[in-house]
């Protein structure tokens, strides 16, 4: 192996075309190579000291966030834990202190993983990857990033340098909350983000539902037939969907049909806990806590 | 491939000469000799080789070594008061939060990092807080009145 650290954008861009891979936390890439999982790749670059991809910044129509912004970043951030909360609920639910300290943004979403606990709320926040080559800038949709499970888009030279989320606008807010059996160290048996924006009577004027873990990728959708429908009525419906629309596998974690179930549960949730918020209620991050999910302590 | 590296440790600088995809852990122990830092699991759940890294908590047996390099590590030989032991090792010992004592270095490393961001901790953050650690001895009662005992010497003090 190969190891080299990238003093700027450019030496990281410079490497990765050479065929580096690049190492963030490494909270998924070594932790993957010891398990086996995938070798560690021959030639890696550090990119954990590139300081302009630490930030995250107020834009015109919204907030960018550097690829290097870690879940802890992410969970104490003023702005992220108020306007973007369905992201700060899932960030805020990613292992430990330590994993939150280390692991990024970044490279949440670029290992792909269909349980990754920041997608479906970046997803239905309507987010966008900008990825940056030697060869030049693109943004993609972040749905469209994930092509299968540990698969983007993203050509090998490629580096996410950041993430842009729209505002949410007036009376709109999210929501992320994942089932999990204790209350640490876990990995999402099933996961549901909602975006919730009020019409001034209350009613739903948009709603996108994100769910994690029960299918290939982040599954999404916008539940369009919803507008004009009251909170309760539109909830009850984004359960249904949701557990319809799902194609879960049976795993160590939970069986097709419990997963099947349980991700219409927390599609409601979200969608109740989203419409709170938009509401202007606090709700403490992470959602999930502040509802009890999980074994008390 | 080899490189020659250098680490900074509880305030001490190590030149090492180690294989690029070694993990911190190992380095630690088997290059500098420090061997409070302890291998669990090796696979990033128990927490026994927790280390702070510039202040913050890792995981050092999934860490890279050489991702350490020129960063401030701190071990749990770093969190003693001299010969002497420091404050939160103090109190995990007076409220009986040791037993077998495998645990305890991580446990010690993640308590330190919580009370620098949290001086006051209720019980729910210190639960939290050292959520990435696992003791399979104390039932972690003893741990956690540990942690608020010596948050509220630190307060005080
Ligand atoms: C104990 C433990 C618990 C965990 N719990 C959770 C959890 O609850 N929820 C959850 O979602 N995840 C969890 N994870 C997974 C992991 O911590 C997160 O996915 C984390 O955000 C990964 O970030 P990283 O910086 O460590 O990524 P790395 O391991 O450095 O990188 C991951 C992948 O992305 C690529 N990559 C990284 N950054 C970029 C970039 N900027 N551009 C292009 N490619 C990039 C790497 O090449 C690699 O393929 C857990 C991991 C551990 C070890």
């Amino acid at each position: 192996m190969s190891f080299t650290i990238a003093r700027t954008v450019e030496d990281a861009l410079a490497a990765m075309a050479t065929g580096a891979r690049p190492i963030a936390g490494g909270t998924d890439l070594v932790v993957g190579a010891r398990h086996g999982k995938a070798p560690l790749p021959s030639a890696l670059v550090a990119i954990d000291r590139l300081r302009e991809l630490k930030s995250c910044e107020r834009t015109a129509d919204g907030v960018s966030i550097g690829a290097l912004f870690t879940h802890h970043d992410i969970e104490t951030h003023p702005l992220l834990t108020t306007v973007y909360a369905g992201l700060a609920d899932g960030s805020a639910l990613v292992g430990s202190p330590a994993t939150r300290h280390v692991g990024t943004i970044g490279g949440n979403i670029m290992n792909a993983s269909p349980a990754m606990d920041t997608g479906a709320p970046l997803a239905v926040m309507g987010a966008e990857v900008e990825l940056r080559s030697l060869r030049g800038s693109r943004r993609v949709p972040i749905e469209q990033l994930w092509t299968g499970p540990g698969r983007t888009c993203a050509e090998p030279d490629e580096l996410c340098v950041a993430v842009h989320i729209p505002a949410p606008g007036e009376r709109a807010n999210s929501a992320y909350l994942r089932l999990e059996y204790r209350r640490a160290m876990e990995i999402a048996v099933v996961g549901a983000a909602a975006f919730v924006a009020l019409a001034e009577d209350g009613t739903i004027a948009a709603l996108r539902v994100g769910l994690t873990a029960v299918s290939p990728t982040i599954f999404t959708g916008d539940l369009l037939g919803q507008v004009g429908r009251s909170v309760a009525d539109a909830a009850a419906v984004a359960a249904e969907l949701s557990s319809q629309q799902a194609t879960p596998i049976s795993d160590v974690r939970a069986s097709d049909r419990y997963r099947r179930h349980t991700v219409g549960v927390m599609a409601r949730r979200a969608v109740e806990a989203a419409a709170r918020r938009a509401a202007g209620e606090t709700i403490d991050i992470p959602v999930n806590r502040a509802i009890g999910i999980g074994a008390a302590s | 491939m080899s490189e020659q590296i250098h680490l900074h440790v509880n305030g001490v600088d190590y030149p090492v000469t180690i294989a690029q995809e070694r993990n911190l852990l190992s380095v630690i122990r088997g290059e500098i000799g420090l061997t409070g830092t302890k291998e669990g699991c090796d696979d990033c759940e128990c927490g026994a080789c927790m280390v702070l890294l510039d202040g913050q908590p890792v995981n050092s047996c999934s860490y890279l070594a050489v991702q350490a390099q020129d960063r401030e590590i701190t071990t749990v030989e770093g969190l003693a008061d001299g010969q002497a032991l420091g404050m939160l090792q103090r109190n995990l010992l007076e409220a009986g939060g040791v037993q077998c004592g495998f645990c305890t270095p991580g446990m010690l490393i993640s308590a330190t990092a919580l009370l620098a961001r949290t001086p006051e901790p209720s019980e729910e953050q210190v639960r939290i807080g050292l959520s990435g650690n696992l003791c399979r001895c104390t039932g972690y009662t003893k741990i956690v009145q540990a942690v608020q005992r010596a948050a509220t010497e630190l307060t005080a003090g």
